[in-house]
């Protein structure tokens, strides 16, 4: 399994740049918003990855002064608190998204601009 | 066979990412984006991340999924074909994948239990959280206590999130009469399998929170897990009985004092343990016996995000939910 040992890594630098390609590439708002979750995914698989250690278990202490091998509790904390956070900046995102629809009858980057060039 | 379960997972979630990047179907990405949380919450849970784990079911698997569709609701379902001329992105994103990749190389390989990022503070919380607060899930108390001033800071920006998808969903637009027009207006009430099924289960996911919410400290779980499994049931009874039966049982007052009481409540909790002599957050003041204190805060502070969570997502649903579509 050594030669898998940085496979979580690869698919992290996929997933983060998949995103990143939705967000620049994509003219379609929801789609943007939808590669930011990925991309904001991958960063996720990042920290949970890092926390693991080889032949540990969940940081839950079952019977305390026994030896056993805990993964990192930490990155769990951080990225437990950034999924709920995530969710909500996701929907003020969508909230935008469906104000720019209502003003301007699209949420397509290249119509939006070009009605602003009318104007 | 874990390994390869998880190597599996893990192949199978950039094929979904592409899929979900490529197709013009709007509606088909979003279905898909619920896949990958749950194939990504699949992947915590055999990282041993099991708070994690739970965390991304809910949230990604259900509450995000929830939002979108009510988004596209008032939106177009279709995404526009744009014409070619995608070298450049293409080639920026695959230069900057091999760079990563090629950084990787440095990583130390996963799981190896001497990398840098396991020599810091983490032995000091696993070995001090069953001393100093008898706890045992050491991911709660690391969350609302050794780093209680971080937890403050995202409640308040999930908080600040909330109120501003309700402000900018609100504008000028008072509750109106809105039978039958709203998407969601009418539920399902005239589908009658899912409905019965739904009834069904909105009790057990809501008594589920529940059990995650006050059995936190011994196994996975939580305020954040609790608030967002409380807020799909929630959700769920709207979907079925309708807006207008949603909004019956918490209008729109009771769930901003909710949002917002959850996140007094924990900086009642820092206040209380400044006036008792102690730091901003410290609990070990707030009772005769510091271990007892240490977990009455943690309690406390955790209800405190369990509500706020909760309101905020079952608000951001009904501000989605409430908007009538443009013509």
């Amino acid at each position: 399994m050594k030669l898998f040992g940085l496979y979580n890594y690869w698919v992290f630098a996929l997933l983060l740049m998949i995103g990143l390609y939705a967000v620049i590439a994509k003219r379609n708002l929801v789609k943007k918003l939808l590669g930011l979750s990925i991309f904001q995914s991958a960063v996720f698989l990042l920290y949970i990855s890092m926390a693991k250690v080889e032949g540990g278990t969940a940081p839950i202490i079952q019977h305390a002064g026994e030896p056993q091998v805990f993964s990192n509790p930490l990155p769990h904390v951080l990225i437990l608190t950034a999924i709920v956070v995530g969710i909500s900046t996701i929907a003020l995102g969508l909230a935008v998204v469906v104000r720019i629809r209502e003003e301007y009858g699209t949420i397509e980057e290249n119509e939006i601009q070009a009605r602003d060039r009318d104007r | 066979m874990v390994t390869l379960f998880g190597l599996v997972l893990l192949t199978l979630l950039v094929v979904t990412a592409v899929a979900i990047v490529i197709t013009p179907n709007l509606f088909v990405a979003v279905m898909l984006m619920s896949i990958f949380s749950l194939l990504m919450a699949a992947t915590f849970f055999i990282l041993d991340a099991a708070d994690v784990a739970l965390t991304e079911a809910a949230i990604g698997a259900g509450m995000s999924t929830i939002l979108f569709l009510s988004a596209l609701a008032l939106l177009a379902e279709r995404e526009q074909r744009s014409p070619g001329r995608k070298w450049l992105p293409i080639a920026v994103v695959a230069l900057t994948t091999l760079t990563l990749i090629y950084a990787t190389f440095d990583k130390p390989r996963l799981g190896d239990p001497s990398a840098p990022v396991h020599q810091h503070v983490a032995p000091w919380y696993l070995e001090q959280s069953p001393v100093l607060m008898e706890m045992s899930n050491v991911v709660t108390a690391v969350l609302a206590g050794f780093r209680a001033y971080d937890t403050l800071g995202e409640v308040l920006v999930i908080l600040t999130a909330g109120l501003g998808v309700m402000l900018i969903l609100a504008n000028g637009r008072p509750e109106r009469s809105r039978q039958g027009s709203a998407p969601v207006a009418g539920g399902l009430r005239h589908h009658l399998v899912p409905r019965v099924v739904g009834q069904l289960l909105i009790p057990f996911i809501v008594l589920f929170g529940l059990y995650l919410q006050f059995h936190g400290e011994f196994g996975p779980g939580g305020g954040f897990q609790a608030g967002a499994i409380i807020a799909v049931g929630i959700v769920l009874h709207s979907l079925l009985e309708g807006e207008a039966a949603g909004r019956a049982i918490l209008p729109t007052r009771v769930l901003v004092g909710l949002m917002t009481g959850g996140a007094l409540l924990f900086c009642a909790v820092g206040i209380a343990g400044m006036l008792l002599g102690g730091n901003f957050l410290d609990y070990a003041v707030l009772a005769v016996d510091p271990v007892a204190g240490q977990q009455l805060g943690i309690h406390l502070v955790e209800a405190g995000v369990g509500i706020t969570v909760t309101s905020t997502l079952v608000a951001a649903f009904h501000a989605f939910a409430d908007r009538e579509p443009a013509a």
